[in-house]
């Protein structure tokens, strides 16, 4: 026994031993790592916020202000607002968020009673169009002059007139839909084919080269139980090539954009009805190209940055239609601080403004912009992407469906269901419009929606099908 | 009130409180939800929701899907969770750990089950990656296409029978075990072999366990929906999937409520069936 416990305590002596080395080596390893990787980055991303700081002093003060908002209700969004946006404004601002229902009874109210306590409004495109016919809302257009130098797209500045002369609001931000490409089908573009103009021509003939060359369907797009592809037709496929959405929904050159659809479907991968977010078959590379909403793409290019490009949607006979998600500011006609708002509004509207909001809340600039270095790689793909699609030369922004109310997801279901009807059942085209055509018209006339962009304008009747 | 009075009413008492609970939370809903299927926006009733429903471009569809799913998906499941009961109760090594096993998936919530099924089928999933890395496949084959509505539903029964069978398999465990032993030993003694035991002895004495069991299967597969929506998404479509679309998608809850109405008459329907084709005959009553 005795023998075993001084072996016992020999080994114990050992092992401590070996533990105090082993403890004192490592740390020598460590502190060489620390010296070598990091600080060069750092550098780099201080400079990029130096930039920011030196633009937006200016040595005025505009005093108090009140915003009420629509948009960036969370409140960790409104947070951001409060303390990093506005924080370079010179003056003091209160943002209130409030839901679409109250928003619009305060400033009713107010402008009946001849005396307001808003400023300025935020809001989307939808809220603006019922408040200009009601007389709430200025005229904003030498505000536009002054902001020429911001480059908003003119198509964002032709919708804000609300189908008027003048000027009811100033675009603020924007979300919408691009196309997500995976950098191995960029091989298989069509020969003399832009990849950042394409046409629907292009992309189907594009998905049949990838079909080709891989013997495998891999372009997608979210025909799932939560996927948006109703949008891809209200805002997309028709309007891209009958220049309407509701007006024209039954013509022949819909009837074309459907036939499109359907001598596309061949090569558009058939799991696609169970896909919602398309950032998820992107990633497993099940598919190579995707149509979807920027933030369901999102994961895609911030997983892997380099293995993707983010693109503007094809164009068709009618030009690039695409539905922008488009938030404005405005200013009530009861403002008592006409200044103070002009002067928020230019804020807002700043390039490095808009930077800050694309990276505290996740909208995206309405203006062109240097994305900085603390932009992630996969939201400046976006962005880029985005400003790209707006500012395109034929661009046509081809809004949300306005004024349905509750019969919204009626009107969804009419696409989808013509869609289901051509394309997945094989129907012929020209009958099922003409019957989709009836269910489309009794909900314009039950909600007596007024046509919205890029549909002429109905003069405040319930918009009608051709 | 005398004691008596009490004991009599106790029973009564005792049961009042689940009593109001079932009427305000299922009672009172499910008739508020059979008449809005029937209620015109404008007032007064009406069958036009019916009529929106029976003409809408999936209705036929999702009614043959839903009947084809029950046609299969009844008997494959008695028959494996009758081999299971049986297995459960044949006293075997371990046969209480089997019963544990089989129970795992009774503790798996509807989706989650439905989407472990999506991730095998799926064409970068498991069962893809697999073949192909055994070199069986060149190239993942696409279970879950819509023009694929065979391998659609085959997927559907499969992730159904696997989250599902227990249920039945523990009613069945339950009236086996009622069985009296010494029926058994009686057939043992006139030397009948496992298959006319099993036909002669124990189905006709499970009869009313089999009966429960019918009933709330049916019940159960006219609801199906979210395993369907996980695995096969807008590829193939059912009764119940249909009534939260025009819920939750079409904001048309009237519809909804004619879709809700109807999978309402089919299972009572289907119950009334079982109940008067399984009825247990007046001599075995005791």
């Amino acid at each position: 026994m005795k023998h075993n416990q001084k072996w016992i305590a020999a080994l114990t002596f050992v092992v401590i031993a070996s533990l105090m080395l082993g403890a004192c080596q490592p740390q020598v390893v460590t502190q060489e790592v620390i010296k070598e990787v990091p600080v060069t980055q750092i550098v780099e991303v201080t400079k990029q916020v130096e930039t920011i700081v030196e633009v937006t002093a200016v040595p005025v003060n505009f005093g108090e202000l009140v915003w009420l908002s629509t948009q960036l209700r969370p409140v960790q969004e409104a947070e951001k607002v409060r303390g990093v946006i506005l924080a370079d404004f010179p003056g003091t601002v209160e943002f209130i968020p409030e839901d679409e229902g109250p928003f619009h009874d305060r400033i009713a109210a107010e402008v009946q009673a001849g005396k307001g306590t808003v400023d300025v409004l935020g809001a989307l495109h939808g809220n603006f169009s019922t408040m200009a016919p009601a007389g709430q809302l200025q005229d904003l257009s030498a505000l536009r002059e002054s902001l020429a130098d911001r480059g908003i797209p003119d198509a964002f500045w032709n919708v804000a007139q609300l189908n008027t002369d003048k000027t009811y609001y100033v675009p603020w931000m924007q979300a919408t839909y691009i196309v997500a490409a995976n950098k191995k089908a960029l091989e298989y573009l069509p020969a003399g084919a832009d990849m950042n103009a394409l046409t629907y021509e292009q992309y189907a003939q594009w998905a049949k080269n990838v079909f080709d060359a891989t013997g495998e369907a891999k372009f997608g797009f979210p025909a799932g139980e939560q996927g948006l592809l109703h949008r891809f037709f209200q805002g997309f496929l028709v309007p891209a090539y009958s220049g309407g959405v509701v007006t024209t929904f039954a013509g022949d050159d819909a009837a074309a954009g459907w036939q499109w659809l359907v001598g596309m479907w061949p090569y558009v991968h058939p799991q696609s009805t169970t896909y919602n977010f398309m950032q998820e078959p992107l990633l497993s590379e099940e598919v190579w190209v995707a149509w979807d909403h920027t933030a369901r793409l999102k994961d895609a290019f911030e997983t892997k940055p380099d293995d993707f490009v983010a693109l503007p949607v094809p164009a068709g006979p009618k030009g690039r239609a695409f539905m922008p998600v488009i938030a404005g500011l405005a200013i009530p006609v009861t403002s008592n601080n006409q200044a103070g708002a002009e002067a928020l509004i230019a804020y807002m509207t700043l390039p490095e403004t808009q930077v800050t909001t694309l990276r505290e809340v996740g909208f995206f600039p309405v203006v062109d912009v240097d994305y900085p270095g603390f932009v992630s790689p996969g939201v400046k793909l976006e962005g880029e992407a985005v400003t790209k699609q707006a500012g395109s030369p034929d661009a046509l922004p081809a809004l949300l469906p306005q004024g349905l109310g509750g019969k919204g997801g009626d009107f969804n279901k009419v696409f989808r269901d013509t869609f289901t009807r051509i394309v997945l059942n094989g129907e012929v085209i020209q009958t099922v419009l003409a019957e989709q055509k009836v269910v489309l018209q009794a909900i314009m006339n039950e909600t007596g929606a007024p046509c919205w962009a890029p549909d002429p304008d109905s003069g405040g009747k319930a918009c009608q099908v051709k | 009130m005398t004691s008596r009075r009490w004991r009599q009413l106790t029973p009564y008492l005792l049961l009042l409180p689940s009593v109001i609970f079932l009427l305000i939370f299922f009672a009172y809903p499910m008739v508020e939800a059979f008449a809005l299927a029937f209620r015109a926006e404008e007032g007064g009733w009406t069958l036009k929701h019916f009529q929106t429903m029976v003409k809408d471009v999936a209705f036929a569809p999702a009614f043959r899907t839903t009947l084809l799913l029950i046609l299969i998906i009844i008997p494959v499941q008695f028959v494996l969770a009758l081999v299971m009961a049986l297995l459960v109760q044949a006293k075997l090594k371990f046969s209480g750990l089997f019963l544990y096993i089989y129970a795992i998936p009774l503790g798996i919530s509807e989706l989650a089950a439905g989407i472990v099924w999506f991730a095998l089928f799926t064409d970068r999933g498991y069962i893809n990656t697999a073949l192909t890395g055994l070199g069986i496949l060149d190239k993942p084959f696409i279970f879950l296409s819509y023009q694929n509505t065979g391998w659609l539903l085959f997927a559907v029964v499969l992730a159904e029978a696997w989250r599902a069978t227990s249920i039945i398999m523990v009613i069945l465990v339950a009236g086996l075990q009622s069985i009296p032993s010494e029926f058994l030993e009686a057939a043992d003694v006139f030397g009948a072999t496992l298959w006319d035991k099993v036909w002669r002895v124990i189905l006709p004495l499970l009869r009313p366990s089999l009966q429960v069991a019918l009933i709330l299967r049916t019940i159960l597969a006219l609801q199906v929906f979210a395993v369907a929506l996980a695995v096969a998404g807008r590829g193939i479509t059912l009764l119940a999937a249909e009534a939260y679309r025009w819920y939750g998608s079409y904001r048309n809850p009237n519809v909804a409520a004619a879709f809700a109405a109807l999978i309402m008459l089919l299972s009572i329907a289907s119950t009334a069936l079982y109940l008067w084709g399984l009825r247990t005959p007046e001599e075995q009553v005791r």
